[in-house]
């Protein structure tokens, strides 16, 4: 008998730390499937970040380096010109990425280094207790918006897949999101083809998954599944910025 | 036959990286250390290595975070500036335990400061600079024959103990054109790098590098593992110059540019009669702690002369442990000391005026 489903290769074990309802779990499990289907095991490095996901390097079977806040582009940039051959990825949250990293993801895409990163865009600081993140939205309550983004003072939320898409190091770039089955599996597609634009040694890839934070958001998972639709899904447009006509 | 060549000091030190076996090299522009990008940007890719201008000083050794970890000999510079933007991924580095070089040619500060050279930074290579309990190894070479020789032995340091280890190099001897003989050939340490992320190749376990334990006994076996090394270094690792330190009337403690100095200094006094000694550290750290307490057994006073405000004259009196006298010397701004104001203070000191 064939199995329909099993536990992908590049995934390890044990039982993840992340709270009910979040978005990580599934994208863990996503990028392990498309590492797998692509045989890369072997010949990947992964770049784990600061935040829900620094210890992601426990929950995948290849090998990985924990960067520092912000700088994980920098640290994967390190790796791919030592192997080149190698398949290089980093997995950053929003607060990494679109705050205090934003030198080191766009200097990495301007240049279009060859590696692949995954964009985890949930609104918010998730490990420090839900802190407005430069992807808030206007209005959104946080520890640090008590009383909503307010634009006149905290200013607007940034659109990361937007600003990178105007960079011609930046080949792929696609936003998506894993609230449910359809949308996984577009997300999943989005990702393997990341991948495979970083094994055709095009440039930068990059795929921002719009993922829910039911424990800082307040909100029950299935309730936090509705904001996102409803809310983020209105200001994060989902779709391909750049590189849809690639074949790889 | 070795190469004796005439060269600038910065351009020593790429030099000595290239044969060194080092192939990675991550940069930003700063004063006085351009020389050395200049140089690895043409020299790199004729050896078939990688250089990098990074955007900025966080990237770069963050960049060489990343290249060390996936088993690569890597080479980052800068200067004072710029090494304070640094301190973050050192840190990272220390906790992660993984090899990186860092050349810092030091100009003078606090702030942007200017773009002359200092010794204004040896508080943070020698006591920290980062965040965390632990060390950098911290090399100050005086001439370019020794920016070649130390920096060819940083690389074997940092791989054999797997930690940062700085050149502590001034703005002076950077930008100063001396003779330097090259080896025709480096037999570079032979480091075990099975921890390196290589990628699997499905044939063995994962590798992860990291520098993050949330458990405290974890992180205190760490910081012990740590500790343990650095103690290892301290009884190992010690180097420095002494010289005419039997019988003198008064040992001065020098490194690097002022060492130099020094040295002119030491025969201006002979010629009028005093005998001045001097204890020179190779290595800022380790100190050369117990070369020093031996020569408080056997002079009156010691006079610690810097180019900064008196920074290592603290390690000298803590060596000397009260014992005897300890003096201090410097300038700042980017002032060198003359001879003839090092070799007054001496008098002064002495109880020696002029007749």
């Amino acid at each position: 008998m064939m199995p329909v489903m099993q536990s992908p290769r590049s995934l390890e074990k044990p039982t993840m730390h992340y709270c009910p309802g979040c978005s990580h779990g599934i994208a863990h499990r996503v990028v392990a499937e498309v590492i797998d289907e692509l045989g890369l095991e072997g010949n990947t490095i992964g770049v784990s970040s600061v935040g829900c996901s620094y210890n992601n390097y426990l929950y995948f079977t290849f090998d990985m380096q924990q960067a520092a806040h912000g700088r994980a582009p920098a640290v994967a940039t390190g790796i791919k010109r030592v192997h080149p051959e190698r398949t290089v990825f980093t997995y950053q949250g929003d607060g990494d990425l679109a705050a205090i990293g934003t030198a080191e993801i766009i200097h990495a895409a301007a240049r279009g280094e060859k590696i692949t990163t995954i964009f985890i865009n949930n609104t918010t600081y998730g490990m420090t207790s839900g802190q407005m993140a430069p992807t808030t939205l206007a209005g959104q309550v946080t520890t640090t918006s008590p009383a909503g983004r307010n634009t006149s003072t905290q200013g607007y939320p940034i659109r990361m897949s937007e600003v990178l898409a105007q960079l011609e190091g930046a080949v792929f770039i696609e936003r998506v999101s894993m609230h449910d089955v359809n949308h996984i599996i577009q997300a999943k597609r989005a990702i393997k083809k990341a991948f495979r634009v970083q094994m055709a040694g095009l440039g930068f890839s990059m795929v921002e998954v719009l993922s829910t934070c039911p424990t800082n958001w307040g909100l029950t998972p299935i309730k936090a599944v509705g904001w996102l639709e409803k809310n983020m899904m209105e200001y994060y447009k989902l779709g391909n910025l750049k590189g849809k006509d690639l074949e790889v | 036959m070795p190469e004796k060549v005439l060269m600038k000091g910065n351009e020593v030190i790429a030099e000595a990286a290239i044969r060194a076996g080092c192939r990675h090299y991550f940069g930003y522009p700063i004063t006085p250390q351009s020389e050395i990008a200049n140089y690895l940007a043409w020299r790199m890719p004729a050896v078939g290595g990688v250089f990098l201008q990074a955007e900025s000083e966080i990237a770069a050794i963050n960049m060489v975070y990343g290249a060390s970890g996936a088993g690569a000999r890597v080479l980052t510079t800068s200067s004072s500036p710029g090494i304070s933007l640094k301190q973050e991924g050192i840190s990272y580095i220390a906790g992660a335990e993984i090899p990186a070089v860092i050349v810092n040619v030091m100009r003078c500060g606090p702030g942007l400061g200017g773009i002359m050279p200092a010794q204004s930074d040896y508080f943070q290579a020698v006591k920290g600079g980062g965040h965390g309990d632990y060390r950098n190894i911290a090399l100050a070479p005086y001439n370019a024959q020794e920016l070649y020789e130390l920096t060819v032995k940083a690389f074997d340091l940092a791989d054999k103990y797997r930690m940062t280890v700085m050149i502590m190099a001034d703005g002076a001897l950077g930008q100063m054109m001396e003779t330097v003989e090259f080896r025709d050939e480096e037999k570079p340490f032979e480091a075990d790098k099975s921890w390196a992320t290589t990628g699997t190749g499905m044939k063995r376990k994962k590798n992860y590098i990291t520098s993050i334990y949330i458990d405290p006994e974890e992180l205190e076996k760490l910081n012990n593992r740590l500790q343990a090394k650095y103690r290892t270094i301290e009884e190992n690792e010690v180097m420095y110059e002494e010289r005419d330190c039997e019988g003198a009337e008064i040992v001065v403690c020098a490194f690097g540019l002022a060492a130099r100095i020094v040295r002119n200094v030491m025969d201006m006094a002979a010629a009028e009669g005093i005998k001045v000694g001097l204890l020179r550290p190779v290595t800022l750290w380790p100190f050369p702690v117990k070369a020093i307490s031996d020569i408080a057994e056997k002079t009156d006073v010691l006079l610690s002369v810097e180019l900064n405000a008196g920074q290592m004259v603290e390690d000298v009196r803590l060596a000397v442990n009260g014992r005897k006298p300890v003096h201090f010397y410097g300038r700042t701004g980017g002032i060198l000391p003359t001879q003839n104001e090092i070799l007054e203070e001496i008098k002064r000191i002495l109880g020696r005026g002029n007749k």
